[in-house]
């Protein structure tokens, strides 16, 4: 198959994304988990353009050679460490400390889980560690099932934006919570950025049309069966949505509206 | 000596500080946190720490996540 050029906007002209004391030109997230191939992972930051990408902390296998996996992120790019483990804001707090240990900076997305079969966040100890680490001077990206309440809580807590999820993480199902994820757009002033479930670039741009000032995506890349190419079609979607939210999209109606003249017909007479 | 390391039991035959036990185990030293029952260890401070019996060590480092 000939390589293509892919299609550049020529007329998005945007603000940038705004995150504590940093500015991003790219509106999407990547998630380094589950690529099987650690070099699809690097590609894939290099055809997404992705500046910020998630990764997380665990023991050290000492039986088996473990490879780095900042060996294939580039230094220019914002890590993001992950609190994934952490069951409550203690171990949370705990692994946000650990990460800021390694000399990788202090950006954290606090993801406090209790619950194997369906993953989803605990807000009400996502609060408690976002409060917690905002004080110590992390940069915090907290992790939440949408929720109005929550999400001003996190404002208050210092929180560095709002990471609400479209559907359980890994399901793919895209953005079941539109409803609850458009409250927060309209409603919370700090960056709202859709984490989780996520499965196609589609869903993406979907987020991106609400008006979500980003998207993080890992498993669609991941585990598709081109990775490096999924994450440059979810770069172009993410594009595509964001401009067509700064387009102003019209709204939907129940009736059709023609798009073409309702006069000058052929058979009036 | 009986030690926890990573969650296994292990038993060091000599006295050793924290920066030979973490040699032992790990050809890459960068970006590895340690942290000795409980309490995060400078890197700085690894030579300094001498191991003591019945010690939990927890040596940690990134790995791909989302």
């Amino acid at each position: 198959m000939p390589a293509i050029e892919p299609i550049q906007s020529k007329v998005m002209t945007d603000t940038p994304l705004k995150i504590a004391n940093k500015t991003f030109t790219s509106r999407f997230l990547l998630g380094t988990g589950k690529f099987q191939n650690k070099s699809d992972l690097a590609t894939s930051i290099e055809l997404s353009g992705v500046e910020i990408v998630t990764v997380a902390l665990r023991r050290i296998d000492l039986e088996r050679h473990q490879e780095n996996i900042l060996e294939y992120i580039p230094p220019d790019i914002t890590l993001l460490t992950n609190t994934s483990g952490a069951r409550n804001a203690a171990e949370a707090v705990r692994i946000a400390r650990l990460a800021r240990e390694t000399g990788c900076g202090n950006w954290v997305k606090i993801e406090v889980i209790n619950d194997s079969k369906y993953l989803l966040p605990d807000n009400e100890e996502t609060v408690k560690a976002t409060e917690i680490l905002a004080k110590e001077g992390f940069v915090v990206l907290p992790y939440i099932s949408p929720d109005l309440y929550t999400a001003r809580a996190l404002v208050k807590a210092g929180a560095a934006t709002v990471m609400p999820l479209g559907s359980l993480i890994g399901s793919n199902q895209g953005l079941k919570t539109k409803e609850l994820i458009k409250v927060l757009i309209a409603e919370i002033d700090i960056p709202i950025i859709v984490d989780a479930g996520i499965g196609a670039p589609s869903q993406a741009a979907e987020a991106m049309e609400l008006g979500a000032d980003a998207v993080l995506v890992n498993t669609a890349v991941a585990t598709a069966g081109n990775p490096t190419q999924m994450a440059n079609a979810f770069a172009l979607a993410i594009q595509a949505g964001r401009l067509a939210y700064l387009s102003k999209l019209p709204s939907s109606k129940n009736l059709a509206d023609a798009s073409s003249p309702l006069t000058g017909f052929l058979y009036e007479s | 000596m009986k030690i926890i390391l990573n969650g296994q039991e292990q038993n060091l035959a000599d006295p050793q500080n924290l920066n030979q036990l973490i040699q032992q185990h790990i050809k890459d030293k960068r970006r590895v946190v340690a942290e000795v029952n409980g309490t995060i260890i400078k890197s700085t401070q690894w030579e300094s720490l001498s191991i003591q019996e019945g010690d939990t060590v927890e040596l940690i480092s990134f790995v791909g996540g989302g």
